[in-house]
């Protein structure tokens, strides 16, 4: 028994050949490319000793890093969720006008090299930018300020959301609404009861999935954030200050954090994804 | 509650083309009526209509005589069940029950308790018993119709539309469904109108047929006169198999152009001419040898039984037409002199007459 | 009534938040002309950096879509203990902060890393030096073409590869001939994202280059150098140059439908 499912795994459960040969190599690459250079990041801040980890972890401008960095990137994806919803069900139901070209730009954000974004926001937001202008004159200023961020995070996060929510509004069969009016349901209580929530789940994931991208966008937001330490500093931003002042462990710290807390969200949304399997499931 | 259907005409969007051509239908109270036609024949849309999701170029639907313009007007009083049930997969079972309860204005909709043992009657009713909590997903086909069934009848409609609504099972499960349907009907008191591609469905189940073709009703009648007096060719041929003789109609007499047919008489009133005789394979019979001299010409090859019939291929010169003998009256073989096509019905144009 | 509301705020929606950051681009670029614009071009430091870019995205797209064809095949058509494990290692530089990428790199070749003055003693240079921008490149551009392929890899099946292996063949052969032209769309589609996203990184190459001006500046380096140096047309015209290679790479994703649509229209 045992042998033989020692020679079903030699063989890889299949007769076609290259099993070895791939598996040796992908996991070389992999082994080098990811296992390595992570395992750093788990081992070095315990070098100088779990003394110098624990007071690097207290250093107060770097909680205040970690928390811009994660209530500007919580703020953008929750405010990307009307706006996906509304944009996933334009492209998804709303048989939008040039669906087609909407369709390409949505995915703009993820095309566009972020230190173009960032310097383009920048621009654009700044007091003398064609929306920062106008902003100005309501007495709003994006620029600088953790506003500003919010507003880079949310360009890049946005076809996260979109992304996200749109297959699901397009496979939910239209005789859900229609079943749903013949039982007397109002509008509201279609779009609520019957389109919202079955797509709940996929607005979670598409939450979770621009918030992961959030913590740790560098090129977008710096060049718009004013970057002052505990105020519009982000926790990317700080580790590239420490490195500068050749404070390794101190950078090393802030990065584990920030991988825990983006492995967190991602395990989370593979949770709510299993939790609610059911539901994508058409019946 | 009586349905009835005015003159109703649906255009294919952006083209010319009807989908529905001057429908007109009653449905009395209490009534079981089957939709049936091919695909494309306009049953489904047809459904649709009377149920009000698509709207029509011309003509009306009247429920209990009275007018209904919109969806809005049939909200609770008819239950309509979808060909893929279309429930509500983030809900679970008794939720998706509720969903006609829930969604009543606050003054309308009864308490909590009520709600929820109106769901549990409906379980019982549907053999549903403990699957109040699962969710749509979890549960069998045979299940997954029963529960579209309860969620379209939890606010107690009188009216109830099926689009085919056994479509998705398996056959022995369809036809316990069906007989179990039926009784459901009874016992309800429901008007219940079904749409089917499966004849044999509609002839047991309903009490009236009503077959469609192109976005047309080529005959409504019970069962039993659909099959005594078909319309058209197409209905005597969807309704099942059927064999078809052309020939002409001289001095009163139907003379087939195949050799070996025997001629016979036809009903007064049937004009001399070409005619079409169709006929189904049980009701054919071969003329013995009466005498010694006579040749037998005639060859049936057993091809198994089915159903109570054994079935045979009858060579007609150079056709081969299907013949089938009851059991208890079949020999291995079957020879004879002549085939004997009295009980055919007659067409002309491809219209019943006679 | 309501579908025009819903179409009118998508619209405005897509117009001021995704059409004006490009639109915005190309006017800053052109604010002074296309001449000089295109003068900004021709600075050594600026070509320097135009170049070691192109280099630095030819080797990671090369390196990682031979890895990625490799890792997707051995993910798809094989079953081993700690596949799953496997296939979330792979992905995982999707999540992890382009610093942070970058960081890592310096932790094992920098000055103060494991390895980095072992390295500097055979007069060995990653950390701050062209050898560590391609480290940080590949890295985060790892998972595009295994992402991409392997659907479409498990979609395919195995029944296609049993055939050719029954018939004698090897596995170069089954991977070339049978697998390989049935992935062909995704593959395309993950070299392109590949290329996009090595032609534009920011963070991972910041943190490990240097900053050397024509030496170890690749294009989105020498846009902050220039932007943050107030070279504003300058700045901009290399942003609409990378902007415009980065976007072609994504746009070029649909250029298959794009031939077919043709080819249908011609028949």
């Amino acid at each position: 028994m045992t042998l033989s499912r020692l020679a079903f795994f030699r063989a890889g459960g299949s007769a076609l050949p290259g099993y070895r040969l791939s598996l040796t190599l992908t996991l070389a690459w992999t082994g080098f490319f990811i296992i390595l250079p992570l395992s750093t990041l788990l081992v070095y801040p315990w070098q100088g000793g779990p003394a110098a980890m624990l007071s690097a972890l207290h250093d107060s401008r770097m909680l205040a890093a970690l928390w811009t960095s994660f209530s500007c990137a919580g703020i953008a994806a929750a405010c990307n969720i009307p706006f996906g919803f509304l944009l996933a069900w334009a492209l998804a139901r709303g048989h939008l006008p040039g669906h087609r070209l909407a369709d390409a730009l949505i995915d703009l954000p993820l095309a566009l090299p972020t230190a173009v974004s960032g310097i383009t926001l920048a621009t654009l937001y700044g007091p003398q930018g064609w929306l920062g202008a106008v902003l100005a004159e309501f007495g709003i200023s994006v620029s600088y300020n953790k506003a500003g961020i919010v507003l880079a995070l949310m360009f890049v996060g946005l076809p996260f959301v979109v992304r996200a929510v749109e297959p699901v509004l397009r496979n939910l069969p239209q005789e859900l609404e229609e079943a749903a009016h013949l039982l007397g349901a109002r509008p509201w209580q279609v779009f609520i009861r019957v389109i919202a929530a079955p797509v709940l789940p996929a607005l979670i994931t598409g939450f979770g999935l621009a918030f992961a991208r959030g913590i740790g966008e560098y090129g977008s937001v710096i060049f718009i954030a004013g970057n002052q330490p505990f105020k519009s500093e982000i926790a990317p931003l700080l580790i590239v200050v420490r490195l500068q002042e050749f404070d390794y462990p101190g950078a090393t710290a802030i990065a584990l954090v920030l991988l825990c807390v983006s492995l967190l969200s991602l395990a989370l949304i593979g949770g709510v994804r299993r939790r609610f399997a059911l539901w994508s499931e058409p019946a | 509650m009586s349905i009835e259907v005015c003159n109703l005409v649906r255009l294919a969007p952006g083209t010319q083309q009807r989908l529905l051509d001057d429908v007109s239908l009653k449905v009395p109270d209490g009534a079981f009526v089957a939709l049936v036609g091919p695909s494309g024949a306009g049953k489904t849309t047809l459904l649709r209509a009377i149920a009000g999701l698509d709207g029509c170029n011309s003509g009306s639907v009247l429920l209990d005589d009275r007018p209904m313009t919109s969806v809005k007007d049939r909200a609770g009083r008819m239950g309509f069940v979808f060909q893929n049930y279309a429930l509500f997969p983030h809900m679970t079972v008794a939720r998706n029950i509720a969903f006609g309860l829930d969604v009543l204005p606050r003054g309308e909709r009864p308490a909590r308790s009520a709600i929820a043992k109106r769901v549990e009657e409906l379980l019982e009713l549907m053999q549903l018993q403990g699957m109040g909590g699962k969710h749509p997903a979890k549960l069998s086909g045979g299940q997954r119709q029963r529960v579209a069934l309860a969620r379209a009848l939890a606010t107690g409609p009188r009216v109830l539309l099926l689009d085919e609504p056994f479509g998705a099972l398996d056959p022995i499960v369809r036809r316990s469904i069906r007989t179990w349907l039926r009784e459901l009907h009874d016992t309800l008191g429901l008007t219940t109108i079904l749409v089917t591609h499966d004849q044999e469905e509609a002839l047991e189940i309903a009490d009236r047929i009503v077959v469609m073709q192109s976005g047309r009703i080529m005959q409504d009648a019970s069962p039993q006169d659909l099959d005594e007096q078909p319309a058209t060719e197409f209905v005597m041929e969807f309704l099942g198999e059927a064999v078809s003789f052309s020939g002409e109609v001289r001095h009163g007499r139907m003379i087939a152009d195949d050799a070996l047919v025997l001629p016979f008489a036809v009903p007064e009133g049937v004009t001399d001419g070409p005619i079409t005789a169709m006929i189904r394979p049980y009701e054919m019979t071969i003329k013995k040898p009466g005498s010694a001299q006579d040749v037998l010409s005639l060859y049936a090859a057993p091809r198994g039984t089915r159903n109570g019939y054994r079935h045979y291929t009858l060579q007609l010169g150079e056709r081969i037409i299907p013949f089938y003998r009851p059991v208890e009256a079949a020999d291995a073989q079957v020879q004879g002199v002549a085939l004997d096509i009295s009980r055919a019905r007659l067409f002309r144009q491809g219209l019943l007459c006679g | 009534m309501t579908r025009y509301l819903v179409w009118g705020a998508s619209w405005l929606f897509i117009l001021l938040v995704l059409v004006t950051p490009p639109a915005m681009v190309l006017t800053e670029a052109l604010k002074d002309g296309l001449g000089a614009s295109l003068a900004t071009l021709s600075d050594p430091d600026a070509q320097s950096a135009i170049w070691l870019t192109l280099r630095v995205s030819v080797v990671a797209v090369v390196l990682n879509t031979i890895f990625g064809i490799l890792a997707a095949w051995v993910l798809v058509k094989f079953r081993f203990p700690g596949r799953q494990f496997l296939q979330i290692l792979v992905e995982l530089p999707l999540s992890i902060s382009p610093v942070v990428s970058g960081l890592v790199w310096l932790l094992l070749f920098g000055a103060q890393g494991w390895f980095g003055p072992t390295l500097e003693r055979w007069n060995i240079h990653i950390a701050f030096a062209v050898p560590g921008i391609i480290l940080a490149t590949l890295f985060v551009t790892l998972p595009y073409v295994v992402r991409t392929v392997m659907p479409v890899m498990e979609v395919q099946g195995r029944d296609a590869e049993e055939a050719a292996v029954l018939a004698g063949a090897g596995f170069w052969q089954v991977l070339w001939h049978v697998t390989l032209p049935g992935v062909r769309g995704a593959l395309l589609s993950g070299v392109l994202l590949t290329t996009a996203r090595a032609l534009g990184e920011f963070g991972a190459v910041s943190v490990v280059s240097g900053h050397i001006p024509g030496e170890t500046e690749t294009m989105p380096l020498h846009i902050e150098n220039l932007y943050n140096g107030y070279q504003s047309v300058a700045a901009f015209t290399m942003a609409a140059l990378l902007a415009f290679m980065a976007m072609s790479a994504v746009l070029l994703r649909s250029a298959p439908d794009w031939i077919a649509r043709l080819q249908e229209k011609k028949a």
